[in-house]
């Protein structure tokens, strides 16, 4: 009887909440992270699947692990794009956090891929880089990290689908450069080293032609060994 | 009788072991209370803005500050004692916030904002020092300023001194209120507003009658309004409530902060209690002033203006609308109105160009986590639209604002963001 006179006290206290709530909200934004990212959808769509501008990255579906690195890295300036340092710059771990997860958690379709600009001999170049590797050079296949559907891994290795070859191609650059660096051991800076301009090309134009597979989620933590250590994929 | 002689000896012996223990229990409080008021003055001086460098140990300094003599580098102000600041003495401290010298005499770069600090009191500087003794000392050397010639030569600041430098602790009006004079401490003082709020002259100066009048930051190219002109970010016909919602929680039913002052609420102001923001509310909101009547017409020509405006309300419908309301309304605090927004009205159109241009979040507090942010527009909208818009929101519903040209927009794209 206790028990059901206290429920439902609680049950109308409730009601009176979402009342008073709901009185004051009329008039507010929605309280929803779609609302709150709006800033982000001009570059990156909205939903997260990317925009005509081939150097902005699609967001949706990368595992929350990743892009929550990226925005600590952006916040910071470790990874420096001004607009995206700018927008950050005063924003706590928390909402980088709920940010992630919601461009996580979109799934819009893939985009089909756009016929490529190079050459057969340059695109098998690139495939036979992305899912062999070169032993001789010490360049690991693509696959072997972000997975043999290029999907990525959870937490941290993202997804190499659904970018576009100018994208992929001016962040592997980057990492060439050491502009774009991450938490040590720092993988892809190794890794793009031994690239060549040559490489980075076919390995960029090769990926932008690869197709949606039918799960294109990335794949749970573990599911494969890496085959080095890397800073933002703790065991 | 010797043994009840020995207890008696034992338990004044006790006694007094209590009575050490308790004074120094009270001691240590003590020193507990001032290093936590240390810290929070250091909130309200925001030193960490400048002495603490991006992904850097707190207060070690290293950061790089562009000066339009030059880059200064911050200084460490940990206690360590050969890098930092680990054999100052609370003497040295004093000195050094209160009249800008280094403890060997050595003259300091007013980057260091303390024609303000100088304001603050013995014991209030005293505190920050014990709470900068308490903190992690950090080894790191501090770097070389690369300043141009002939600013290299610390002698110009004895020059500069002569003309802007007032030393003085904060004396209160009596004529006033002691939330009014401790608001006046907080913004003179600590929280030196008057480095951005006021007019800079080339010589990197501001005279004391400019206080507070407003004026473009150099490097920053952002617009810090005047603080006592209600045509820009003077609070005379604001509520009590607004002032503090925007300096506690970066958003308010007027207006929300955004570029530096985005800065200001995040590493310092969301710190500060409740009474000393409604201190400082209650002195903004009193050193307000009447204002000059708006300039009657703007230096575009007319049929310019028209066709601007015209273009701009259908940019704005299209873009803007669906967040600021057909009549600027917005949906406050979160969606600011644009309707009666000094920010917008202002003669300097640069702020409300750069919203356009990069959008922003404002900071995320204790008091609002999860900030609204408006789009950037940079990439979307050509120079012509971007001014046509900024033109129609300047001069629609009432508001007193300006149109803008196309150049002033196209200038500001390459506005450093940080």
């Amino acid at each position: 009887m206790f028990a059901r006179d206290a429920a439902l006290a609680v049950a109308i206290a409730t009601l009176a909440t979402i009342d008073g709530t709901a009185a004051q909200t009329a008039n507010q934004p929605p309280d929803t992270m779609a609302a709150r990212v709006e800033a982000c959808t001009p570059c990156h769509g909205n939903k997260g699947e990317g925009t005509s501008d081939v150097y902005f990255p699609r967001l949706a579906g990368k595992p929350a692990g990743y892009l929550y690195n990226q925005l600590l890295a952006f916040r910071s300036g470790r990874r420096k794009y001004p607009p995206m340092n700018y927008l950050l710059e005063f924003l706590p771990d928390p909402y980088l956090e709920a940010m992630a997860e919601y461009f996580a958690s979109e799934h819009p379709p893939l985009p089909q891929p756009a016929p490529s600009e190079v050459s057969k001999e340059v695109l098998a170049q690139g495939e036979l880089l992305a899912t062999s590797g070169d032993a001789g050079r010490n360049i690991p296949a693509c696959v072997s990290c972000h997975g043999p559907g290029l999907t990525g891994m959870q937490p941290g290795i993202p997804g190499l689908l659904g970018l576009r070859a100018a994208y992929v191609s001016a962040q592997l650059g980057a990492w060439r450069y050491g502009t774009r660096t991450a938490k040590s051991p720092d993988c892809m800076q190794l890794v793009a080293g031994h690239l060549t301009e040559a490489d980075v090309t076919a390995v960029a134009a090769w990926l932008a032609t690869r197709a949606a597979p039918t799960n294109p989620a990335p794949v749970p933590k573990g599911t494969y060994a890496l085959p080095f250590g890397c800073g933002s994929q703790p065991n | 009788m010797g043994s009840r002689l020995s207890i008696t000896l034992l338990s004044i012996k006790l006694l007094a072991l209590a009575a050490a223990l308790t004074t120094a229990a009270q001691a240590q409080d003590k020193t507990g209370d001032v290093i936590a008021r240390g810290e929070y003055l250091a909130r309200a001086g925001d030193c960490t803005a400048c002495h603490t460098a991006a992904e850097g140990r707190l207060f070690a300094g290293g950061r790089p500050m562009p000066t339009p003599f030059g880059t200064i580098y911050t200084s460490n102000i940990t206690p360590d004692p050969e890098t930092g600041i680990g054999k100052w003495s609370a003497d040295d401290f004093y000195r050094t916030m209160h009249n800008g010298r280094f403890p060997d005499g050595g003259l300091i770069y007013p980057a260091m904002p303390f024609a303000s600090y100088t304001k603050v009191t013995r014991a209030d500087s005293d505190a920050i020092f014990a709470y900068l003794r308490s903190i992690q000392p950090v080894n790191q050397k501090n770097k070389p300023h690369e300043l141009r010639f002939p600013y290299d030569n610390r002698q110009l600041i004895l020059g500069w001194r002569t003309l802007f430098f007032r030393e003085g602790e904060f004396k209160p009006d009596p004529t006033k209120s002691a939330e009014w004079n401790r608001g006046a401490y907080l913004v003179e003082g600590l929280g030196h507003c008057g480095m951005c709020h006021s007019p800079i002259n080339a010589l990197g100066g501001t005279s004391q009658s400019d206080a507070f009048k407003g004026g473009l930051i150099p490097m920053q190219n952002w617009y810090a309004p005047s603080l006592t002109s209600n045509r820009e970010a003077g609070l005379g016909d604001w509520s009590i409530k607004d002032i503090t919602d925007l300096l506690q929680t970066g958003v308010s039913a007027r207006g929300v902060v955004y570029g530096p002052m985005a800065e200001v609420v995040h590493n310092s102001l969301q710190y500060l209690s409740d009474e000393d923001t409604k201190a400082m509310a209650v002195y903004l909101k009193g050193i307000s002033e009447p204002s000059p009547p708006p300039p009657a017409s703007s230096a575009l020509p007319t049929t310019e203006s028209s066709l601007l405006i015209s273009l701009g309300k259908t940019v704005y419908d299209k873009n803007c609308a669906s967040c600021h309301g057909t009549q600027g309304e917005g949906k406050p605090p979160h969606w600011p109105p644009l309707a009666n927004n000094q920010s917008i009205e202002m003669q300097s159109a640069v702020n409300p160009i750069r919203m356009v241009l990069n959008g922003g979040y404002p900071p995320g507090t204790k008091g609002n986590p999860m900030p609204y942010g408006m789009p950037p527009f940079a990439g979307l909208l050509s120079d012509n639209e971007i001014a046509a818009v900024v033109s129609y929101i300047r001069t629609a519903w009432g508001n007193r604002g300006t149109p803008v040209s196309a150049r002033e927009a196209n200038e500001l794209r390459s506005a450093p963001l940080n």
